[in-house]
């Protein structure tokens, strides 16, 4: 029987600037059980960064999170003061960051960067934490682990680092583990490893995993469920090969035509992209938000609203006010006006 | 580590000797120090005696190793004016020279660097204003006008203070507010503008996400990265506060290095001008040394560099 381990509903993200209150996450919902992973794709600035930071109680001072329920291990934690939360952080809940290059601080060494969330968490026992530290440097594939202790992040190349802030994320045996872009910032047969190290890690330990990116190929490799965010909600849900294989939201099918595809994609075609920028999301916003990059957009679509609706199979749902069929036929009818 | 200390004591001692040829031969070609020692009435004969006695009649080579050896030695010969041994006169001084900048140095830091990092957390607070608005003070005030002002206020009016001498540390509270408050705004600013960067940066977001403190989140995370530029300007105004107290210590009376430089420089007293000259040189090189020494053990980067 699998467990809950994190469960979010109706997370709004707000941060007042000088032209009025910019609405970055505007009420989106997910829930992670263990050993499973939840990949949440966008592109930048659609709040998937946000998400995972007001998540874990780290948010910038102005920015404001409000939730219906954030539920850790069935506790609600939405409402815990900065001193129990920071009791969680770090420990039952951690997070691993996109930049390992500028994550780690250059003036302490690897070992102690390691020990530091342990002996706050776990023990102060240092002989204890230094034999996990070493565990885990080996665990995530580091060799001769207990000589790496004591070397300074420079001394460490990219991927390295990455692997470090993985073995760190993973000192307290956390039950959840965010990954915010982990691999962004590494080459791409570091990215894979890397990829495969998580999987492997989190199949172990069987903790849940989120992993934000704006990379399909990721979540193609590595996800359960795929969580679509557009504009600071969540335009697709549903588990990976529905999404791969039906995508229902144009937004998606839009993605995913951006992908070239061994043996599809012919030579010399140009790849898809989906035209236009991320609305500004200040003040109040009104009907689908993807409705200016949208090439079935219509009328309607200015004050229509953006709720999730489910498709046929179960947990598949999109945020489109209209089926596939009836776009097909909105098309088929606007091509033919044109003529 | 090690390498790096022994590279950089080395082009230290490079500079060093640079810095002594340097302050040899500036004083002996600025004037013919004959003529100075020998006044205005004296004779041609006198003169050519004077060149004779002091050696002036020699290369200027021989003249300046033989100094330079001496020097090595703790010996700066005499001074023309009084006649008495220069390491004599100025190991009398020196104490109150050192008391004065190591004071000074102390209140600078203990002021700029906590309002430096309460201004950094708290960026445009009422605290911030207030700290910027010393700062601006600091900078804006001429040392000697502000020394006078509390002259008048604390020595004068209220009578809380010695104005003149160094018998007591009574005699010491002013002179190192009045030299102290000159380096402050510049270490406070530095340091705020340090933390400012610092608590944006990626490794202070790793550190609350594994959960520490805020205090060790701030002070073992964020101080001590914020605080490398810190140390290299502080190490840099101690010099000043050593070299450069000569208004501080005229103004208060303060028996110095300060106060002996002013009067040998007055007197053309060619040893003494050329013995603090290289003394407080010295001291920058070291204190110099010493701040890129504190900087790679505190950013263990510098070192590779």
């Amino acid at each position: 029987m699998s467990e809950t381990v994190l469960e979010v509903e109706n997370l709004t993200v707000d941060i007042p600037i000088a032209s009025g209150m910019l609405h970055p996450v505007r009420g989106i919902s997910f829930s992670v059980q263990k050993g499973e992973t939840l990949c949440i794709v966008g592109e930048s600035g659609c709040g998937k960064s946000l998400t995972s930071l007001a998540m874990m109680g780290l948010l910038p001072k102005t920015a404001q999170r409000r939730t219906d329920k954030l539920l850790f291990r069935g506790e609600e934690i939405g409402d815990l003061p900065e001193r129990q939360m920071s009791k969680l952080r770090g420990g039952a809940m951690s997070m691993i960051f996109q930049e390992p290059m500028t994550s780690l601080n250059p003036a302490y060494t690897i070992g102690d960067q390691l020990m530091e969330a342990f002996r706050r968490h776990v023990t102060r026992d240092r002989a204890v934490a230094r034999d996990r530290a070493v565990y885990l440097l080996e665990k995530v594939g580091i060799s001769s682990a207990a000589s790496r202790l004591s070397q300074y992040p420079h001394q460490l190349s990219g991927g390295l680092r990455q692997r470090v802030m993985i073995a760190m994320a993973l000192m307290c045996e956390p039950e959840l583990i965010i990954a915010d872009e982990p691999t962004t910032a590494l080459d791409v047969t570091i990215q894979a490893q890397i990829l495969h190290l998580l999987a492997e890690l989190q199949d172990e330990f069987d903790m849940g995993l989120i992993l934000i990116t704006h990379d399909l190929g990721v979540v193609a490799r590595i996800a359960d469920k795929v969580q679509v965010m557009y504009a600071g909600r969540t335009v697709e849900e549903g588990p990976v090969n529905a999404i791969f294989e039906e995508p229902a939201h144009p937004y998606t099918q839009g993605l995913l035509r951006c992908i070239p595809v061994p043996g599809k994609t012919k030579r010399g075609e140009r790849l898809g992209s989906v035209p236009g920028i991320v609305p500004n999301l200040v003040g109040d916003l009104e009907g689908c938000m993807f409705r200016n990059r949208c090439p079935h957009a219509t009328a309607e679509c200015d004050t229509a609203g953006e709720q999730l609706a489910k498709l046929s199979s179960g947990d598949h749902a999109h945020a489109c006010i209209r089926s596939l069929a009836d776009r097909a036929a909105i098309d088929a009818s606007s091509t033919k006006a044109a003529e | 580590m090690l390498a790096y200390a022994l590279k950089r004591s080395f082009a230290a001692l490079l500079i060093l000797i640079v810095v002594s040829a340097l302050t040899f031969s500036l004083s002996h070609l600025s004037a013919d120090p004959a003529l100075t020692i020998g006044g205005a009435q004296a004779s041609d004969e006198d003169i050519e005696a004077i060149r004779k006695l002091y050696g002036f009649d020699r290369p200027v080579y021989v003249q300046y190793f033989e100094w330079a050896g001496r020097a090595l030695a703790g010996d700066f010969g005499k001074s023309y004016h009084y006649g008495e041994r220069v390491s004599f006169m100025i190991s009398q001084r020196i104490g109150t020279t050192m008391t004065l900048g190591v004071l000074a140095l102390l209140f600078a830091l203990i002021i700029s660097i906590p309002l430096g990092v309460v201004a950094a957390i708290r960026p445009n607070s009422l605290v911030d204003r207030i700290a910027l608005l010393i700062a601006v003070f600091g900078q804006a005030l001429p040392t000697f006008w502000f020394a006078l002002m509390m002259i008048i206020v604390m020595g004068v009016w209220w009578r809380w203070l010695p104005i003149s001498g160094n018998d007591t540390w009574a005699h010491f509270v002013m002179p190192t507010i009045a030299l102290g408050y000159y380096a402050t705004p510049a270490l406070m600013r530095l340091t705020r503008a340090g933390m400012i960067e610092v608590l944006g940066s990626d490794y202070i977001r790793t550190a609350r996400a594994k959960g520490l403190s805020p205090s060790v989140v701030l002070f073992k995370h964020a101080l001590r990265n914020a605080i490398i530029p810190v140390v290299a300007l502080a190490a840099v105004w101690f010099g000043f506060m050593l070299g450069g107290s000569i208004v501080i210590e005229t103004i208060f009376n303060l028996k110095g290095i300060g106060w002996l430089s002013y009067d040998a420089l007055l007197r053309s007293d060619l040893p003494v001008v050329q013995a603090i000259v290289l003394i407080f040189a010295s001291f920058y090189v070291i204190l110099t040394l010493l701040s890129d020494l504190l900087n790679a053990w505190l950013d263990p980067r510098i070192s590779v560099r």
